[in-house]
């Protein structure tokens, strides 16, 4: 049957074109890849080429002809021992529309809202039952990180770790120490400085079905290596299918540290968060670093595990238990209390937690909520405090603007806005780079006054 | 040193090692089957490149016409178990490792039956039952990604090898390099294929490339390369040989340059007024992949009637996994949430 040829779509977008000029006569004989036609379109003049062997048949479209629709039969080519009198039999219209799209697929409704993920339903489960009389050890915040790593290691030869001196040097800041000695180079791996490359590195050994546990010296430096990150790690599950994804926690220190400035201060909480197919993880007490980290390598999903220099060394009481994982997605009621809810995660808790003492001196009993998790975002908990205390603080180190505080505030409004008695208010890193000299940078960072005052505003105190 | 030499097929100068396709025969079986895979590919892309102008598939579509030879040619050497990865030219590349033709094309027009249920497209297929991990839309991250794979082989201690494939303009990207570097220091099994079409969308190699000799953009990392003719399968498989053996025997990266050449725009959308419709000619009568098979066939009294019924064959699959792909429903709404966490 002789072969129609279209007027064809040279882009997305185009609807109609010109066609300029033949380049081919009826009855000429056409090899496939002969360009046959020149169209225009307002962006371009383009050539037609044949995609099929035989003879122009027939010019359907006379060239110099302005707007001919894209799929408007332009031509017929016969195929060999086919002749004009065969052109009769070519088909009306395209035998395949690209509208042809079944009416199963067309009719179907739009995803109903309920499908949207704002839904206060938490999956994830409680924290782990620690049974009475289990010995608690009092240990770094840095040793429960290294603990961590350490078990998941041992229980799992897929799990390895990778980054800037971690291996003989033990650390930067010492996280991995005694790692190498454990676990030798084949699992302990010193990169050179090459963060966008060992990210890649790392995730397509994640791809391979290794388990990766990628260290960045700090998070600043994986803004090198966020491509990787996230087009290619939190992405790939999606646009494979399901196929193929990678389990591999990205880990380091995030936001300020101490004196170190603008390059090396930024917290990239709210950045990650954004996107779907990452987990999002700023813990704040020792316990929580150690169970969630081991829940971070375990889980089959990228994780961005942000820690913080400023905690690395501070103490905290870890369950010495067998196997001890804390959900991914769960925050945790820090302090309870009646009359105002502070929300705060990572080195943001330090502020609010001292805030609540203070706001406790003069009578007001503050409810602190360690979010733990950045994403997915436990609403159901913050959400169910403030409907008990009817006022909001959130406390983040972070830029305000797009913040996770205001994100939580946006999920307050649409979950608890009856329930609020005054706006939620946030404090967070100032608007400003973060600056070098000691008074300059403290300012720029949240302070336990302002929380309290913050707390005292909500309150109408 | 030897004066520079043009490569015959497409004008590209070849200054070290060349493999040549002297002394590189094929079997008539190899001939065969090297003839039928270029043509399914071909086929194939001169098909979706048909749908694209119906408007059934839709966005970013890059055809592989011209250089069909590369990946027919790597693939004959490789086993299965070896990975391969490539950018977003990459129709050619599943097909080559048989992937099923109706999965990548209906892929391509957006339905569940597509190999990422339709939510991958024309840049975005894996198949992890092929090891082909990717179809990659950022240029230069399968450089690293690739560079992971062969670090897992490596880790788990098997002999496989995988093929990290990019373009002329990929090769500039700096994480390209950051892979030379932990390839060779860590003695990683992988071939990477710099498929030189000698245009980054627009931009010649003259234009973009300060060392227009890709296969020496490792040779400040000790990683071994050459040059090859990527319009002569017989000369792709051999050095593809001798760079398995390479990777396979542990002795880390090898570094491949394909000089081949696109005869189709960049994409659908591609004016392509950056050269001249003599020059694109030109290489499709003098060095074309499928024809240099095909006269050497009828050379050994393989008949054009016998040729042609492979065609047909071809031509079937091609249109069946058209019809496939235009009558495969779309995907489930509820797809719209699946897959983002697992």
């Amino acid at each position: 049957m002789p072969i129609q040829v279209l007027m064809p779509a040279l882009s997305p977008t185009m609807e109609k074109g010109n066609l300029a000029k033949w380049l081919k006569k009826e009855g000429e004989a056409i090899k496939s890849g002969d360009v046959i036609a020149e169209i225009e379109t307002d962006k371009a003049t383009m050539e037609v080429e044949a995609t099929d062997e035989g003879t122009l048949g027939k010019i359907l479209i006379p060239e110099g002809t302005a707007d001919v629709a894209v799929n408007t039969p332009i031509a017929t080519i016969l195929a060999d021992g086919e002749s004009a009198a065969d052109l009769d039999k070519a088909p009306a219209k395209a035998e395949a529309k690209p509208e042809a799209a079944p009416a199963e697929a067309k009719s179907a409704p739009a995803p109903e809202k309920a499908a949207a993920p704002q839904a206060l339903v938490s999956s994830a489960p409680a924290d782990p039952e620690i049974p009475a009389g289990t010995e608690m050890v009092t240990m770094t915040i840095r040793e429960a990180l290294r603990d961590a790593m350490a078990e998941e290691m041992r229980r799992d030869d897929d799990v390895f770790v990778m980054g800037e001196e971690v291996a003989e040097y033990q650390g930067a800041y010492k996280v991995t120490q005694g790692l190498l000695q454990e676990f030798g180079a084949r699992r302990v791996i010193d990169t050179p400085i090459t963060e966008h490359g060992f990210a890649g590195v790392g995730v397509g050994a994640g791809f391979a079905g290794l388990k990766p546990i990628v260290e960045f010296m700090t998070f600043n430096f994986a803004m090198q290596a966020i491509d990787q990150i996230i087009n290619s790690a939190a992405k790939t599950l999606y646009m494979s299918g399901g196929q193929m994804g990678c389990s591999i926690v990205f880990r380091g220190p995030n936001g300020a540290a101490a004196r170190v400035a603008a390059q090396h201060s930024q917290d990239y909480a709210a950045w990650y968060s954004q996107v779907p197919g990452l987990k999002v993880v700023a813990p704040y007490s020792a316990a929580d670093y150690k169970g969630l980290l081991k829940a971070a390598i375990r889980d089959p999903n990228p994780v961005i595990f942000l820690e913080n220099e400023i905690l690395y060394g501070h103490t905290g009481e870890v369950p010495k238990l067998e196997d001890f994982i804390v959900p991914i997605g769960k925050a945790k009621i820090a302090r309870a209390g009646q009359h105002v809810t502070l929300i705060a995660w990572s080195n943001g808790m330090t502020y609010a937690l001292k805030a609540a003492d203070e706001l406790a001196k003069e009578g007001i009993e503050a409810e602190v909520i360690d979010l733990r998790t950045i994403r997915p975002m436990d609403t159901e908990t913050f959400v169910a405090s403030v409907q008990k205390t009817g006022r909001a603080v959130v406390v983040e180190e972070g830029w305000q603007q797009s913040g996770v505080g205001a994100e939580v505030a946006a999920r307050l409004m649409e979950h608890a806005f009856d329930y609020l008695d005054a706006p939620v208010a946030r404090v967070s890193g100032k608007d400003v780079p973060m600056p070098y000299a000691a008074n300059l940078e403290k300012l720029a960072l949240p302070s336990v006054a302002e929380v309290v005052e913050a707390a005292k505003a909500v309150c109408y105190r | 040193m030897a004066a520079p030499k043009k490569n015959a097929s497409t004008g590209q100068e070849t200054k070290n090692g060349s493999s040549r396709s002297s002394g590189l025969e094929f079997t008539k079986e190899q001939e065969l089957a090297a003839l039928r895979e270029m043509l399914l590919i071909r086929r194939f892309e001169e098909k979706a490149g048909q749908l694209y102008g119906m408007g059934a598939i839709g966005g970013f579509c890059h055809l592989y016409i011209g250089q069909e030879a590369i990946v027919v040619g790597m693939q004959m050497a490789l086993k299965y178990g070896d990975q391969i990865i490539t950018g977003y030219r990459d129709h050619g590349h599943m097909l080559a490792t048989g992937m099923d033709a109706n999965g990548v094309m209906a892929e391509l027009t957006g339905r569940r039956g597509g190999y990422s249920k339709g939510k991958g497209g024309s840049m975005h297929m894996f198949s992890k039952e092929k090891h082909f991990y990717g179809g990659h839309g950022i240029v230069g991250a399968q450089v690293s990604l690739g560079t992971g794979l062969a670090f897992a082989n490596r880790y788990r201690g098997n002999d496989n090898v995988s093929v990290a494939y990019f373009g002329d303009g990929a090769a500039n990207q700096g994480q390209v390099y950051e892979s030379f570097n932990m390839a060779e220091l860590w003695k990683l099994p992988v071939i990477y294929v710099i498929e030189n079409n000698r245009y980054a969308m627009g931009t010649s190699v003259s234009r973009s490339s300060a060392q227009q000799d890709f296969s020496k953009r490792g040779a400040s990392f000790n990683i071994p390369g050459e040059q090859v003719d990527g319009m002569d399968v017989r000369a792709v498989k051999a050095a593809a040989e001798k760079a398995v053996k390479w990777c396979r025997e542990g002795n880390g990266p090898y570094i491949l340059e394909m000089q081949t050449y696109r005869y189709r725009g960049h994409s659908m959308s591609d004016p392509a007024k950056y050269r001249t419709r003599e020059e694109v000619d030109k290489v499709r009568h003098d060095s074309d992949p499928i024809e240099q098979v095909r006269n050497r066939l009828l050379a050994a009294n393989v008949s054009e009637q016998d040729l042609k019924k492979i065609d047909a064959e071809v031509r079937e699959i091609v249109n069946a996994s058209a019809d496939f792909a235009l009558n495969d429903p779309e995907p489930d709404v509820s797809e719209l949430y699946t897959d983002v966490y697992r």
